[in-house]
């Protein structure tokens, strides 16, 4: 094991595999020349040259369209979009195109297109360059998506979704880039459809994922001081929602905070408290809480981002609330 | 080209008329749902372009695409059970009129979002660009479709990367009820590939030749490395723009007067003129294509429906 950053993970997952197949490549802007603007392909373009790191005009659906184009000839494209604010400028060529095309045309051909997308707020951005919207994305059939918060699942889940042959959504957290965390030193994947008990605990299940589950832990080590003692399922898929450690867990706890940085309207937390009632129902020893954030476009302002945002509080609070 | 090629052009031009006509009795039965865009008029741009391909070229297309289906090689019976959403269709039925392709015939679907396969053209022809292949991408589309980002993204792509495409724009004249006058600030649709610096020409599509031509001195150019091509094809579509379209954007006389350019009629003077073949021929022809098609529909009414299992089939390949 090594210590590594987000940043470092990533990359290297993207590196390995492009030396591994040379089918693999990457398009995007600014990923090239620039080196990326989270520096994540940093000396991808003088090692790898220009035919399989390609930089792209700022154009979202031809970034995402031609990756399907190039995917349905066999290649297994890693399209890199800015940010995930962006995607919206692909919504047609993500969610009716690549989440659809295999099924509507009869299983005639694979799409092992892998879609790359950081967001997330607490970066003074504003609205329109600060958003969560994960759960927009895994409302679609056809699409995987994923939202790793660990430098040990981002590296194995990247190359997971590399190899593929489902198109993949793979969010990345902005602020995650610098967290550092023990990475494997032989090569490994980690499956797209497996949440996982991040810490084990007895009285109360907190669901989270991605930058979550920091705040979640941080939540956690808090409330321990206390002696309340947390389990943390950290879902990773959003879409397919593997449910069995959230279940397993619930329980045994009885009790159930779901922490998301995106918007609690039709949220994550939403989708996965709706599934806890309908599939243990009678495990319920209070109402399931959820952490989300405030209902407003994110602002520029600081403190005010902050309030909009969840914080380490606020999880404690609800955990307090629930028990 | 030889007789036989000329009288296979001959056919499926015949073919892809009956084709569209039974599918329109098909519909009015109630036996094909959803929408259903016919390509009655229409059938010499995609002839004389397909036959002009080589296998290892692709097609990719937007919705009006049953046509393109029949010159692309797919049989008749196929695309007609895809109509009728039998197991047996071209997509398996999940597809029907919009959404139907054959990649194992280098036919990358019809697709049914205005413009959306455009980038999706560019990532074929940048896939056999990455590979090394000699293909072309033959990318349709109408004249709406230019009004749209998508394709003003896609063709500035497929310049700055010399992609190995032939972007071929059908001007029918009208997007839905919305002449092009009325939608794009240029009537002349090939004007707008060259603010990408595309070569173009525009062609009339009403006669099967003059695109066959066309279509093979633009395949070379792009084959031969040099990037992108631009094709606009004047043709005319006589029925609405679906099925129930009730065509108050147009006048009976105009629509007159563009059946006087039948593609049909003209290739059938034209062979006849030229002596490449009698009238009796192409008769035959014709008889055959009626059979087929009766054929195929008998094939399509007594095929099975997917079995609902299908429903969960293909969302995901693990």
């Amino acid at each position: 094991m090594s210590k590594i950053t987000m940043r470092e993970a990533i990359s290297q997952a993207l590196w390995e595999e492009m030396e591994r197949d040379e089918l693999v490549f990457l398009l995007g802007e600014e990923i090239g020349v620039w080196g990326g603007t989270y520096a994540v392909t940093k000396g991808f373009y003088d090692h790898f040259g220009e035919r399989r790191v390609r930089d792209t005009p700022i154009s979202e659906s031809v970034i995402v369209g031609a990756a399907i184009g190039a995917a349905l000839t066999g290649l297994r494209p890693v399209a890199e979009l800015m940010t995930i604010n962006f995607a919206f400028s692909a919504m047609d060529h993500i969610v009716n195109e690549a989440a659809k095309l295999r099924y509507m045309f009869g299983g005639q051909f694979k799409l092992a297109i892998v879609i790359r997308a950081p967001g997330g707020g607490g970066r003074q951005l504003a609205a329109t360059h600060s958003q969560t919207p994960d759960a927009v994305f895994a409302h679609f059939p056809g699409l995987r998506v994923v939202a790793p918060g660990t430098p040990e699942d981002a590296k194995g889940m990247l190359k997971a979704a590399i190899r593929s042959d489902d198109p993949v959504l793979f969010i990345e957290h902005a602020t995650l880039y610098q967290v550092r965390g023990e990475v494997p030193e032989a090569d490994y994947t980690i499956p797209l459809d497996k949440a996982k008990i991040q810490r084990a605990g007895k009285d109360v299940t907190i669901v989270t994922y991605s930058k979550m589950l920091e705040i979640s832990s941080k939540a956690a080590d808090e409330l321990s001081k206390e002696g309340i003692q947390a389990e943390i399922v950290d879902l990773r898929c959003l879409r397919p929602l593997d449910m069995e450690p959230v279940l397993q867990s619930f329980k045994k706890t009885n009790r159930a905070v779901i922490v998301e940085e995106g918007w609690r309207s039709y949220g994550v937390g939403s989708e996965v408290a709706a599934r806890i009632y309908e599939d243990a129902f009678d495990y319920v020893d209070a109402p399931i809480k959820r952490v989300a954030q405030d209902e407003v476009p994110l602002p520029y302002n600081r403190t005010l981002e902050q309030i909009a945002l969840p914080q380490v509080e606020d999880v404690i609070k609800a955990v307090k609330e629930v028990l | 080209m030889d007789k036989s090629d000329y009288l296979d052009m001959y056919h499926q031009m015949v073919l892809i008329r009956r084709v569209e006509e039974r599918a329109a009795e098909l519909y009015q039965q109630g036996k094909i749902g959803g929408f259903l865009h016919l390509y009655i008029g229409q059938e010499a741009v995609s002839t004389g372009l397909i036959s002009a391909r080589e296998p290892q070229d692709r097609i990719i297309t937007a919705y009006r695409d049953h046509g393109v289906a029949i010159n692309a090689g797919i049989p008749a019976k196929e695309v007609i059970a895809e109509l009728l959403g039998k197991a047996t269709g071209m997509s398996k039925g999940k597809g029907g009129s919009m959404h139907m392709a054959d990649v194992k015939k280098n036919y990358w679907g019809g697709h049914a979002i205005v413009g959306a396969h455009l980038p999706i053209a560019a990532g074929l022809a940048l896939g056999d660009q990455y590979q090394g292949n000699d293909g072309v991408t033959i990318c349709m589309f109408g004249d709406g479709a230019t009004n749209i980002g998508y394709f003003h993204e896609s063709l500035n792509l497929s310049k700055v990367w010399g992609l190995p495409v032939l972007w071929v724009c059908e001007n029918n004249m009208y997007g839905m009820g919305t002449s092009v006058d009325r939608a794009s600030a240029v009537i002349e649709i090939r004007q707008k590939a060259e603010g990408y610096k595309i070569p173009n020409e525009r062609v009339n599509g009403m006669d099967v030749i003059e695109v066959r031509k066309v279509a093979e001195e633009s395949l070379l150019y792009v084959r031969s490395g040099k990037g992108p091509y631009f094709l606009e094809v004047v043709t005319y579509r006589y029925r609405g723009h679906s099925m129930g379209d009730p065509e108050r954007y147009r006048l009976k006389n105009e629509v007159e007067k563009w059946q006087e350019e039948d593609p049909i009629g003209i290739y059938r003077g034209f062979l006849l003129k030229q002596k490449i073949a009698k009238a009796v021929e192409l008769d035959e022809v014709e008889n055959m294509v009626k059979a087929e098609v009766q054929k195929a529909v008998e094939f399509a009414e007594t095929s099975p429906e997917p079995e609902p299992e299908a429903l969960f089939d293909d969302v995901y390949v693990e």
